[in-house]
């Protein structure tokens, strides 16, 4: 496209990088990354049923750019280039070589264990193929936890809590929840979906071997339009209790059938906070309905002002928050590292430790899985106390047990392979 | 027994949401010789033009308006396109109406965006229809609405939404008045008898092409009625065509291709046949261990025994398909021996 410049480009191009190459060794190689653009690269679904999710998270991380490029402990800029996968591993195999194409060394999913899974054996391939051009996958929501265990990675990092750690707050908070009795498994069918009906019956066998699990299900991940014939199959079952790791539009037309069919019984979920589940619930959810999560929509502070201007500017909810955690993260380890090359920031982010929003969290060395906080928040109607109401729908989630991380956090089986 | 009965409800209201769509399939077909590949973007476009005419004029006259708009958008194909490419034959005219599906899903998608837009039901589609109450005492009884929550204490209550009851309603309406229009007036006599002998009926003097085009253009009208209807009561998105779209040929061939009785026999088996298996748990193997033969993961053939039908339950209605292909390849109620 930019055939004449670039023909140009090279010498004009040399002799910057020579006078800057000069500044800086007169300056010191302290900073040396100050001032650099780092290209993040997002890819994940930004159409079709979980489209929503995708766009909010691209204006989270985008929103957060902004503040952060304001002033950060490595002085770079970060730039968001997003890529709409669509839901699929194979064409999100396709963007990473579009990412790499364009010269992009940090490329970031989340929804999806899937893609995820895909992802992590790529950027191992190409990793292994391409020294010198490392990428490093940030993974913000994928929560199987074989991504931290049997396919551990040195170049793939996770900032959210996986799903054994999330089973570990609910069934921990279900210790003290005598009314809970019989309990229906309602997950999607894929990795992520089996981990948490997996976790769920192992954990709660240890934790309350009375509970009763009445029945389990799967379903296509992302392709039911009606869920009225599983909360038929719930009620008939006569669980007391649903637990689900569904999120998007699967959580969202589940509570919608389960309202409409007047099912009253509790949901335990992972991510009732996301995208569309809100207004489903609507009042209709109130006090029966659980997340856990590293976050809630009432955190306080500084994150709660982030949170208030991000409805202002969006009219939409900040709550993919573990965006912050990568931004922090990576900022602070380019500043140790004193460079944006890949490698040395991986190097630097294992065993990292920053402080934010939910209290000191720590990149844990062994399989890179970030440990932190959890809390359980409950459905119920926005007050003085907790007054951040998702999606204007006058509810919010109120947290009533936070856990700290080393309750939730679980053994890894991780064998990780490091570079040089 | 209750859930029974919801689960029977939930795949008749499925079906007859079916049966809306696949009725102006099977008549186009059985008129023009035409498979319209893209009947299902005139349902997607119907819940999105209702999405936008709520805005302004409000639901009720949307559910009416937009079935008109669309259905002149469907006449206006016939006569625009369909009918000048119909003089090479049929191939043609099925690439121009699946071409036309691929039209429209990106018109939408520039138009509407990519993401499911917020079609919601009026004040008065939100709620309940009636309650079924299951008391250990009494049995099952009845309510209308919701019922009271005192009567729930006790017993175990579940509701039906109003828009499922809507939805059959207005299928049920629709299967009355498509019936008395055909048989009982003037321009059904013309439909059916152009249906069998186009030529007798030009040459008494009918307009058969201005036939074929208010065909084909009621035909779409129904789809986007079905697709106001499917629009509140699913969610309103781009792929919305592309799921009922495979799924309405199974009913027109399982029913019997230009049979419209058929379609409505179609449309009901499988719109129970998408609902009833999900909630199943039995496999072939535990049906095996009921008979008393043992079945361990060394049986020959586990992997496939211990699918249950709920696993399977999306593949049964195109199994069906087959099926009927194989064996009875005129359709259940279908009359034409080709």
């Amino acid at each position: 496209m930019f055939d004449f410049t670039s023909a140009r480009f090279p010498s004009r191009f040399a002799r910057v990088l020579g006078a800057a190459a000069a500044l800086a060794l007169t300056a010191g190689a302290a900073q040396a990354q100050k001032g650099e653009t780092v290209k993040l690269a997002y890819i994940d679904a930004l159409s079709g049923l979980m489209g929503p999710v995708g766009q909010n998270q691209v204006k989270t991380f985008q929103f957060l750019t902004e503040k952060f490029n304001k002033s950060n402990p490595a002085g770079v800029k970060f730039e968001i280039v997003p890529f709409d996968n669509k839901l699929s591993p194979a064409e999100s195999l396709n963007l990473l070589k579009a990412a790499t194409d364009q010269g992009i060394r940090y490329i970031m999913q989340g929804n999806g264990s899937s893609v995820a899974l895909a992802l992590v054996d790529a950027v191992n391939k190409y990793n292994e193929r391409n020294p010198g051009k490392e990428v490093i996958y940030l993974n913000y929501s994928a929560v199987d936890p074989d991504l931290t265990n049997s396919k551990c990675s040195f170049w793939h990092f996770r900032f959210d809590a996986d799903t054994s750690m999330k089973m570990e707050a609910i069934t921990t908070f279900m210790k003290d929840q005598p009314d809970v009795k019989k309990v229906f498994l309602l997950n999607q069918n894929y990795a992520h979906g089996h981990q948490v009906a997996k976790y769920a019956k192992e954990m709660l066998a240890r934790k309350r071997p009375d509970i009763q699990i009445v029945g389990e299900d799967l379903h296509p991940l992302a392709q039911v339009r009606d869920f009225a014939p599983y909360v038929a199959k719930i009620k008939a079952s006569g669980a007391d209790t649903v637990i689900t790791g569904n999120w998007g539009s699967d959580l969202a037309l589940l509570v919608k059938a389960a309202n409409e069919a007047g099912y009253n019984g509790k949901f335990f979920t992972y991510y009732t906070g996301v995208t569309g589940t809100p207004t489903a619930l609507g009042t209709g959810g109130a006090g029966r309905v659980y997340q856990a999560a590293y976050s809630h929509y009432n955190m306080g502070g500084e994150t709660q002002k982030l949170g208030n201007e991000f409805k202002a500017k969006f009219n939409d909810d900040l709550y993919t928050w573990s965006a912050d955690h990568i931004l922090l993260m990576l900022s602070q380890s380019m500043a140790n590292a004193k460079s944006t090359d890949p490698v040395k920031v991986a190097k630097a982010m294992e065993g990292l430790t920053v402080k934010s929003f939910n209290g000191e969290v720590t990149m844990r060395k062994s399989d890179h899985q970030l440990q932190q906080a959890l809390y359980i928040s409950v459905w119920q109607k926005a007050d003085a106390k907790y007054p951040y109401s998702p999606e204007n729908t006058g509810m919010t989630l109120v947290p009533v047990k936070e856990y700290e991380s080393y309750v939730s956090s679980t053994p890894t089986s991780c064998q990780m392979k490091r570079p040089g | 027994m209750d859930q029974i009965f919801i689960n029977l409800l939930n795949g008749l209201s499925s079906g007859l949401l079916l049966f809306m769509l696949s009725s102006g399939l099977t008549l186009i077909f059985s008129m023009m010789g035409v498979l319209n590949f893209a009947h299902a973007s005139f349902y997607m476009v119907g819940a999105y033009v209702a999405y936008s005419l709520v805005g302004i004029v409000g639901f009720w006259p949307a559910l009416l308006l937009a079935p008109l708009v669309v259905g002149l958008l469907g006449a206006a194909f016939e006569r625009l396109a369909l009918r000048r490419v119909h003089k090479f034959g049929h191939v043609p005219e099925l690439l121009i109406t699946f071409g036309l599906s691929y039209v429209i899903l990106e018109l939408v998608q520039l138009i509407w965006g990519r993401t499911a837009v917020p079609f919601t039901p009026p004040e008065a589609l939100q709620g309940s229809a009636f309650t079924i109450i299951s008391s250990p005492a009494q049995g099952l009884s009845f309510a209308l609405g919701k019922a009271a929550p005192e009567l729930c204490t006790a017993a175990l209550c579940s509701t039906f939404p109003l828009t499922r009851a809507f939805m059959m309603l207005v299928a049920l309406l629709m299967l009355l008045g498509l019936w008395l229009l055909l048989t009982r007036t003037r321009v059904g006599l013309v439909i059916q008898a152009s249906l069998t002998h186009p030529e007798m009926v030009e040459a008494l003097g009918h307009n058969v092409p201005r036939v074929l085009m208010l065909v084909f253009g009621s035909g779409c009208a129904l789809a986007a009625l079905a697709g106001v209807i499917g629009g509140i009561t699913f969610v309103t998105e781009p792929n919305m065509a592309v799921i009922v779209g495979s799924i309405i040929f199974v009913v027109v061939v399982v029913g019997g291709i230009g049979s419209l009785a058929g379609a409505f026999v179609g449309s009901i088996v499988i719109g129970l046949l998408q609902t009833l298996p999900l909630t199943v748990d039995a496999s072939l193997a535990s049906a095996l261990t009921a008979m008393g033969m043992t079945v361990t993961p060394d049986t020959p053939g586990y992997p496939v025994l211990r699918l249950a039908l709920k696993d399977v339950a999306q593949i049964l209605p195109y199994l069906l398909m087959v099926m009927i292909l194989i064996f009875r390849p005129k359709g259940l109620l279908g009359t034409r021996e080709d």
